[in-house]
Parts: structure tokens; C-alpha cells; sequence
């Protein structure tokens, strides 16, 4: 360890949606390293741990370095050139990035998507339908007696949710913590959260709609078979003392994982969840909350939707936006061969996607944004190698109950910021697009024209 | 493009500098209105045309979570109405919620260049501040949400004026907001504390503290401190029946000070509460009218599509219960709630027929039309791009008497509607579109088009049909820059922020951090918002002199 440290109070960690932002980060800025992370939890620890300044080269066209500009001018030939050019990724970078994402996106008619169309997908389609009782989680610290965790394992995905805003932490009107809270977990199997759990039910899997819509019935007082133990592995008794006791309850909240949106039924049982949070508030204040994963993936879909109107899988080839999810999502677009160009940003879809749309991306060229050396950077027509935000940038990101936070810099890396990046691939494909097109506003003219009349 | 322009042979209507109809030149220079520029600087020639200023939207909400959980509520919306792009422009999604580059360009093509956001919990300000630096061509600014405080609130129930005074600086400092904006003050505890209730009188009492003491609280602390426009109430008993008496009781509560009521229509209903309302707009605007300080601004319904959308959770959860349409609601930790619900509003409904009718009755009665603002509280009364409708059911009596008779006649039969004889003229139009809410805002140099004004300026085609010509502006000009020329897009601009900074004692941040450490779920140190956010942006001068 070198001499030369610096301490950063009230850092954010940006691993997972969580963001707690009172990390005490202990740096050493001759080594480039975070030797300590006060308060971060076992995930932090290691997202800090891990982190190094590795020793490549800022940007690389066929695996060979070239000079940034370079870089930034085959990238945006890439993109003006396709006709159906994709951008994804976008949860583990700030929203100032995003914003430029979607930008180029606009510009160049192309498709843009988040990896929420991987995880919660299926909730933000259910939230179109449905809607949500929701809240910030400091509500969840003041004033939630019950607390119920459904489809999701917090122990494992978000450790501090339980001890900094949901279970053990004291609020205004939870004096003891969790002596003062009913914890409930509702899974398919044993997980390292039941501990936590004053009542514990396993559900059947995929039997979770079955669940959730016997508790909407038994809410509204209607009657259930006791076949339903049956179908469910669930107890008509258990489900009658769970009712009551959500009745009962001041302040009830229950966060749902993609144990819920990742399994049969997806978006029906986001839906199912959410219209029984709804139809609780009939007898006392009730609110639910997906427990979102990537540090930034709900600025990534709060960025898309506020210039585009839309929370993901959104294509612009028409010259304004359209949604489609099945066809404008990313594994849609690689699997059905559609796009012929891809870039994507902090994210590693090759190392996760399913097998067709990995074959799909070695056929186009693809551009990536990575601080590290990832399989999709490394099948990468156009490499970057970004600085890692949260730790070598500041920027905004918002946490899974929509708090924006401001990201505090531990120090300085040599590679440029994902938005800066992609400011100048903008500018570049603003400049090729203009005179491509002209001012003229022909290509504009034309999609106008086609619509169909309202 | 030349800095300098002169706009020459249009009819100017500038009521704040009593011009009414006069041809002048108007002159422009570094994006300001000037007396006179050389006489080869370029020119706009606007025969046949009426210039105003640009137009300043005192009440809408237009950006911040609240708006984009909205947004994402609502795709079916958004996709009857696509927006596209030029190459000027950015593309997006209209609808009743645009997405917000649709919502500055839609501004912007009905003349208006300032449009302040009405309603943002501190804790999200920063994404607030986000979404207005998305939202082209106009001018912004917000206003925060600080009547359900909770802190706030102990320090007025322990009896701490002066610490409330430097805490609500503060505030004000944190969010980068222009103004405090009360929602049903006191009715956020027992919604989220007691089982989805609400306080229904203005002194009734919730966790220690009645509404007319938190309103009261705020009207002399702003006043004390001269901010350019007094705080933005949103009364207790919003929409319900009899709520006219908790709105002229909200009103006394100012005494002589300065106070705006937002959105007033739906504050103005008779009748008894659970069942339909009637008119009081009479009632209402005869204290208005002999009351010059207080301001006001409508929140018109026009029929069609809507979106309820507000900090008033209670509210949005007994429309969901009529509509039983998808509902939001988000709780902002010791600082808010928020409700939404899709809405559409309807000729042949009793109830809707009446808020439409005592909207234009408020406007039709009003004495002063500087203090009776035009707004439809956008979304919740209809979308903004319905006020060229409204601009000609007040200017023309023959179009009003028309859609009169296309409504809920029981409904018209109990209000005054079919006796006012009145049509807005031109000027008052300009009054209460652009010099009224720039004066109500305290904003010097919007709102007319004097020397030294903001060149924000629009010039439309003189037109006997009045929705046609504040529809279609030939030209808009924004900060001296041609936004809008001949009807097209010719350039992008990215507007500004309006915010005020009041100074406070420091000190007061030790009294608020350990209340923050307690029961706030980020770190005190990262709840205020840097500059790195303001961008392009503007302090308005606050202080006992400004006011």
C-alpha cells in the first residue's frame, strides 16, 4: 500500500439496485485500487475489490488498438450505415449515458433496449396494464409492519436490503426494527433469506399466478376450495391467516423478484402481485416493489421512457418510437436476424444470451462499451474500454424505487466515460446523418406520410 | 443566423407595457428585445400578424417521476400519437403525457416558451432537473413539494418559526426548485399512516398539525423572504362537493399576503360532499376580485382525454375508485405521496359538464384578468395543447353557445354560464396567457416585450377563428433564436432553468441532519443537488426588495 490515500465518504455502490450510498471508500491512488469499503455489503466488497485499471487499450478495431477518434468514426459509420441497427445494455452505466444511448438511437432509426427486457421485462409490461401501489424505500424503513419478499432471494441478490431498509433497520413509526415487522417469504424452495422470515411458504413452481390469484379472492371475500392446497402446496388455512394479517397491517409492502417475471406466466404474475398490493389499499396502505438487480437499470428504463414514452424494447425505424416487446427486444432482434449492426453498452449479452442470438452477433458487427474485457468486447468489431462508473466517473443513477443519486468519484481512470464516448459518437452520427439526408427533411416526410390517418 | 432581427408591421399585443394592437417594430438582439438595431439586420415581416409575447404556463406537469411513471402507464396513449422527428428535432410520443422532447416542441408550436412543472418531491429533484434539461425549447422551472414535510412540520408544531424560515431556504437551495408548492397539506399522514385516510377540514388536526397552520406557515415565511411568487396552494378538499368554503377559508388564511391558488375550478364546487357538485365560482371569483393578493389559475376541463395526476394520493384513489381505471400511487418518503389515474372527461357526464362549466364561469366573472390564469393543470383537466380551444370558447360567444348545447344540460341549467355574455379581447388573452402568469411568477423579463425582456416571442396569423390561429404560430422565436419560422421547425434550443437561491444560515443544517440520519434512506450529504444539473439556468433574485 502506498502513501498516497484518500478516503471517500457517502460513495455509492452501483452493483446492484440497492445503490447504498454510504460507502466510506478507503483508495490508494498510486495503485488504483479501493483497499477497504466501509459498509458495503459481501457483493460490494468484491465490486470494489475487484476493481482494477487493466491494461489495454482504450479503443480497438479488430482487436488492434487505434486512436479514439478512430474508433469513434468507425463506430459511427457502423451505425449509419445499417438498417437496422440495435442498442442494449444500459443498467450499469449513468443516466447521462443513456441519455446520449437514446439519442443516437433517434438518430439513426434504430432499435434501443435495456437489459430489463431480460429481467423485469415482463413487470414493466404488467405495470401498462395494472399499474402499482408503490413506494421509497425509506417508507419501508418508517413505517412497514409487514414485509413480505415473493419470488426473490435479497440474502443472496441484495444483502442490505433487509438490514438498511426493509427488515432489522428502525424507522419513525418502527421503533424496534423487526421485532416491530411480520416478515414473510414466499419461494419455491429453502433460501439463504429464510432465516429472516417470521412465516415461510413454499409455493409449487410455477404455481404462483394460482397463488396470487386465490389471495386477490380471498382479499376481496370470496370463497376458495381447499383443492387449492393442492395446486399450489399452499394451505387454504395458510392463505386465510396471510389475508388476514394483510388486512391488518398498517403499512404493508411486498417486493418481488424474477423468481415471479422469469418463470411461467412472467408478466401475469407481476400483474397478479401488483392488482393484489392494489386491491389491498381497500382495508389499509399497501405498496409493492420489484427488487430491480443492475445498478442503474431503472434509470435505464426511467431515461428510455421519458424521451421515447416507452420503458424498453423500442425501435425508431418508422422516424419516431414504437414498442414492441417480441420484436423490438434484443434477444428478438439478434435470434431473428434482424438487426445488422449491434452496440452494446455495459453489458456482456454474449456470455448470457440464448445460443441463436450469440451466432447472430458474430455475423454483424458489433461495438461495445466495456471497463473490462468481456466474450461480447471480445468478439467486438469496435472495442472501448470505458471507465467504471460509480468508481472512476460521477454521473446520476436511480435506485429501484426511482431515487436519483449522484455518484461521487473514487479517482481517475485513464479510459473515457461511457458518455463521453458516446457524446462523440452521437455528434459523429449527427454529422454523417445530415449529409446523408440533407435538412431537407425528405427521409422525415416520407415515414410521416405513410401513416396511417388516427 | 444574426443575432440582431426586426420583426416589422405586426399588430403588438404587450399589456404589461399597455400596448394593445399597435403596429410596432419589435427589435432583437443577443436574445433580448432591444430599442433599436442597425437597419440591415434581418427582418421578419409580419403584415396580417399579431405579435405577443411568448407564452408562460404557470401550472403543468410536465416532468419528474411522477410524469414518467405516467408515461409508462400509459403506451396505449402514446401510440394514437406518434411524434416524429425533423432534422431539427427530436423525435417521441404525444398523447395526453408526451415524452418530454415531444413536450417542449409541442409548447413550443402553440407559442409558449416558459412552462413551469408544478409538483416535485425534494428526493427527486435531481431526476426532475433530468427530464426538464430533456425538454427543449422552453424555459422551466419546479416547484417543490414541501406541505407534507414531516420535518417541516415538527419544527412548526415545536413552535420554531425561524428555523422553519432558514429550513424551507434551504430547501429551496437543495432542489434547485422556484417556489414551495402545498399539496392537501397535512393529508399525506393519514394516507400513508391510517389506512388510506385524509384530513377534510382546514383545521382539522392530523399528527399535531392542522392544514391552515402549515399554510399559514409557509405564506409568512416566503413573504419574509421575498421569493418572486408566493407558494402554489393546492387546497384541502380538492374535487370534492363544498369545498368552495375550505377554498375562501384558504384564501383568508393569507390575510393581505400574497398567495396562489392553483388549478381553482376544482376548488370551487358546492353541494354536499359524496354527491354532485354545484357552482361557486361566483362566490369564488367575488373574493378573488376584491382581493388583489391573491392569483390564481383555472385548471379548465376540457373534454377528453386526461390524466389525474397528483401529489393528492387520497384524491387519485377515490377517481380510481369511480373510473375504476389503473391507478399508481407512490409514497416519497417524509415528503409526499402521489396518485395517478387515466381519465377522460365527458360532454354527457353531470359532474364533468359542471367543472368544465365552472372553469369558464371563473374566467367569464373574473374582474382581473392579471390574477385568473389560464391553465388547464395539465394533465389532470385536460392536455395543454387543448388551450387554442379554450383561447375561442372565451373569445367567441357564438363557438362557446355550440359546445354549450353539445353538453350535460341539467348540469348547465344550475350554473350562470348561458347569461355571460362576455368575450375576451386579444389583450386580455395576452394578459392571461403571458403578462399575468410572468407577473403572478415574478419573472421580469417574460411576459412582455419591452427592452431587456427575454426575446421569446410569437407571432401568429391574424385569424377570425381563434383555435386556428393560437394552433399554428407562423413564427416562434426563443431567447432571439427562430425556433419555428413559416409553420417548420428551423432550429433546437435547449431553454433554461428558473430557480431561485434564498440565503440561509448554515447553521440549519445541523438541525436537519440528524432527522435525516434517522428516518431519510440516503445520506444527508447526497440529498442536495449540485450545480452540475442547473446546466443553462437562471437564479431569480429573492430578498425583501424583490418582492
Amino acid at each position: 500500500m502506498s502513501e498516497n490515500i484518500r478516503t471517500v465518504k457517502n460513495a455509492t455502490c452501483t452493483f446492484c439496485g440497492c445503490l447504498c450510498d454510504d460507502m466510506e471508500l478507503t483508495v490508494d491512488l498510486d495503485e488504483h485500487r479501493i483497499t477497504k469499503a466501509k459498509n458495503a455489503c459481501v457483493l460490494g466488497r468484491a465490486w470494489y475489490a475487484e476493481h482494477v485499471i487493466e491494461d489495454r487499450p482504450a479503443a480497438m478495431i479488430d482487436g488492434k488498438e487505434v486512436d479514439f477518434d478512430e474508433a469513434v468514426e468507425e463506430a459511427a459509420q457502423v451505425l449509419v450505415n445499417a438498417k437496422f441497427p440495435i442498442i442494449y445494455g444500459l443498467s450499469d452505466t449513468t443516466s447521462e449515458a443513456q441519455r446520449e444511448a437514446v439519442a443516437i438511437a433517434d438518430y439513426i432509426h434504430g432499435t434501443i433496449d435495456t437489459t430489463t427486457s431480460v429481467c423485469h421485462g415482463p413487470t414493466g409490461m404488467a405495470f401498462q396494464g395494472v399499474g402499482e401501489s408503490t413506494m421509497s424505500l425509506g417508507e419501508v424503513k418508517n413505517r412497514a409492519d409487514m414485509v413480505i419478499f415473493w419470488g426473490g432471494n435479497p440474502a443472496v441478490s441484495h444483502p442490505r436490503l433487509f438490514t438498511r431498509y426493509a427488515v432489522t433497520t428502525k424507522g419513525m413509526f418502527i421503533p424496534n426494527g423487526k421485532k416491530d415487522r411480520t416478515i414473510v417469504l414466499v419461494d419455491v424452495r429453502k433460501t439463504a433469506s429464510d432465516p429472516v422470515a417470521n412465516i415461510q411458504i413454499k409455493v409449487k413452481p410455477g404455481k404462483d399466478f394460482e397463488l396470487l390469484w386465490a389471495l386477490r379472492a380471498l382479499v376481496k371475500g370470496k370463497s376458495i376450495d381447499p383443492s387449492i392446497e393442492k395446486i399450489t402446496g399452499v394451505s387454504l388455512a395458510t392463505l386465510e391467516d396471510l389475508v388476514d394479517r394483510m388486512k391488518k397491517c398498517n403499512y404493508g409492502v411486498i417486493f418481488f423478484g424474477m423468481g415471479l417475471t422469469m418463470t411461467r406466466g412472467r408478466h401475469f404474475n407481476s400483474g397478479a402481485l401488483m392488482a393484489l398490493g392494489t386491491d389491498l389499499n381497500e382495508f389499509t396502505h399497501f405498496v409493492v416493489k420489484p427488487a430491480r438487480g443492475h445498478g442503474n437499470v431503472t434509470g435505464a428504463d426511467n431515461v428510455v421512457s421519458w424521451q421515447t414514452g416507452y420503458p424498453f424494447g423500442v425501435n425508431f425505424n418508422l422516424g419516431y418510437p414504437r414498442f414492441n416487446p417480441g420484436e423490438f427486444t434484443t434477444v428478438d432482434t439478434l435470434s431473428n436476424r434482424d438487426a445488422d449492426a449491434a452496440m452494446f453498452i455495459a453489458s456482456d449479452p454474449a456470455s448470457n444470451f440464448p445460443k441463436p442470438a450469440i451466432e447472430h452477433m458474430k455475423r454483424i458487427p458489433v461495438i461495445s462499451l466495456d471497463p473490462k474485457q468481456t466474450i461480447t468486447s471480445s468478439l467486438a468489431h469496435v472495442a472501448f474500454t470505458t471507465a467504471t462508473y460509480g468508481i472512476n466517473t460521477t454521473g446520476t443513477v436511480y435506485r429501484m424505487d426511482d431515487v436519483p443519486i449522484t455518484l461521487r468519484k473514487a479517482y481517475d481512470s485513464p479510459f473515457p466515460s461511457d458518455e463521453e464516448i458516446l457524446t462523440a459518437i452521437k455528434k459523429r452520427v449527427r454529422e454523417l446523418m445530415l449529409s446523408k439526408y440533407g435538412t431537407s427533411g425528405v427521409r422525415g416526410e416520407a415515414k410521416v406520410a405513410s401513416l396511417t390517418p388516427l | 443566423m444574426s443575432s440582431a432581427m426586426r420583426i416589422v408591421n405586426g399588430k403588438v399585443y404587450d399589456p404589461i407595457n399597455k400596448i394593445d394592437g399597435e403596429t410596432r417594430d419589435i427589435c432583437i438582439e443577443d436574445g433580448r428585445i432591444v430599442e433599436s438595431i442597425p437597419d440591415d439586420a434581418s427582418r421578419i415581416d409580419a403584415q396580417g400578424m399579431v405579435i405577443m409575447p411568448g407564452a408562460v404556463d404557470i401550472h403543468c406537469h410536465i416532468a419528474g417521476q411522477k410524469v414518467n411513471s405516467g408515461r409508462k402507464l400509459m403506451p396505449e396513449d402514446h401510440k394514437r400519437d406518434p411524434h416524429p422527428g425533423t432534422p431539427y428535432t427530436r423525435s417521441g410520443s404525444g398523447g395526453i403525457l408526451p415524452s418530454t422532447f415531444a413536450t417542449g416542441y409541442r409548447y413550443a408550436t402553440l407559442g409558449y416558451t416558459t412552462a413551469m412543472e408544478a409538483a416535485i418531491p425534494p428526493l427527486s429533484s435531481r431526476h426532475a432537473l433530468e427530464e426538464l434539461d430533456d425538454t427543449p425549447v422552453i424555459d422551466k422551472g419546479f416547484y417543490v413539494l414541501l406541505g407534507n414535510n414531516i420535518f417541516l412540520q415538527k419544527l412548526l408544531k415545536e413552535g420554531r418559526h425561524e428555523e422553519f424560515r432558514q429550513a424551507v431556504a434551504w430547501w429551496m437551495n437543495a432542489a434547485k426548485a422556484y417556489t414551495p408548492k402545498l399539496v392537501n397539506p397535512g393529508g399525506d399522514e393519514p394516507w400513508k399512516g391510517k389506512r388510506n385516510t385524509n384530513v377534510s377540514d382546514i383545521d382539522e388536526k392530523s399528527n399535531g398539525i392542522s392544514p391552515r397552520q402549515i399554510i399559514e406557515a409557509f405564506i409568512n415565511a416566503v413573504t419574509a423572504m421575498g421569493f418572486p411568487t408566493p407558494p402554489h396552494i393546492h387546497c384541502n378538499n380538492l374535487g370534492h362537493s363544498g369545498n368552495y368554503l375550505t377554498t375562501l377559508e384558504t384564501m383568508r388564511t393569507a390575510g393581505d399576503q400574497r398567495a396562489h391558488i392553483a388549478h381553482i375550478q376544482f376548488n370551487s364546487y358546492g353541494g354536499e360532499i359524496g354527491k354532485n357538485p354545484s357552482s361557486k365560482a361566483a362566490e369564488i371569483v367575488e373574493y378573488i376580485n376584491q382581493h388583489p393578493n391573491i392569483t390564481c389559475d383555472v385548471g379548465q376541463v376540457m373534454f377528453g382525454k386526461a390524466a389525474i395526476m397528483t401529489a393528492d394520493a387520497p384524491l387519485a384513489y377515490v377517481l380510481r375508485g369511480i373510473s375504476k381505471n389503473k391507478w399508481v400511487n407512490a409514497d416519497t418518503e417524509c415528503e409526499s405521496g402521489c396518485g395517478i389515474v387515466p381519465f377522460t372527461y365527458q360532454e354527457h357526464v353531470y359532474t364533468h359538464t359542471m367543472q368544465w362549466a365552472i372553469g369558464l364561469e371563473l374566467f367569464l366573472l373574473s374582474e382581473d384578468p392579471w390574477r385568473v390564469i389560464l391553465s388547464t393543470d395539465h394533465p389532470n383537466g385536460g392536455s395543454f395543447m387543448n388551450y387554442p380551444k379554450l383561447v375561442r370558447l372565451l373569445m367567441d360567444k357564438s363557438f362557446r353557445r355550440e359546445e354549450i348545447a353539445r353538453v350535460n344540460q341539467k348540469a348547465i341549467a344550475k350554473t350562470a354560464l348561458n347569461d355571460l355574455e362576455r368575450e375576451y379581447t386579444l389583450n386580455e388573452i395576452a394578459i392571461i396567457t403571458r403578462a399575468g402568469p410572468a407577473r403572478a411568477l415574478g419573472l421580469r423579463n417574460k411576459g412582455h416585450l419591452g427592452p431587456g425582456a427575454d426575446a421569446d416571442i410569437t407571432i401568429y396569423d391574424e385569424m377570425e377563428n381563434k383555435e386556428m390561429m393560437f394552433n399554428a404560430p407562423r413564427y416562434v422565436i426563443k431567447s432571439g433564436v427562430p425556433i419555428i419560422s413559416n409553420h417548420e421547425f428551423k432550429n433546437d434550443h435547449s431553454g433554461r432553468l428558473l430557480h431561485i437561491a434564498p440565503e440561509y444560515d448554515q447553521k440549519i443544517e445541523e438541525t436537519i441532519k440528524p432527522f435525516f440520519e434517522d428516518y431519510y434512506s440516503i445520506e444527508f450529504d447526497n440529498y442536495p443537488v449540485n450545480d452540475s444539473y442547473l446546466h443553462d439556468h437562471e437564479v431569480i433574485s429573492t430578498g425583501p426588495l424583490s418582492s
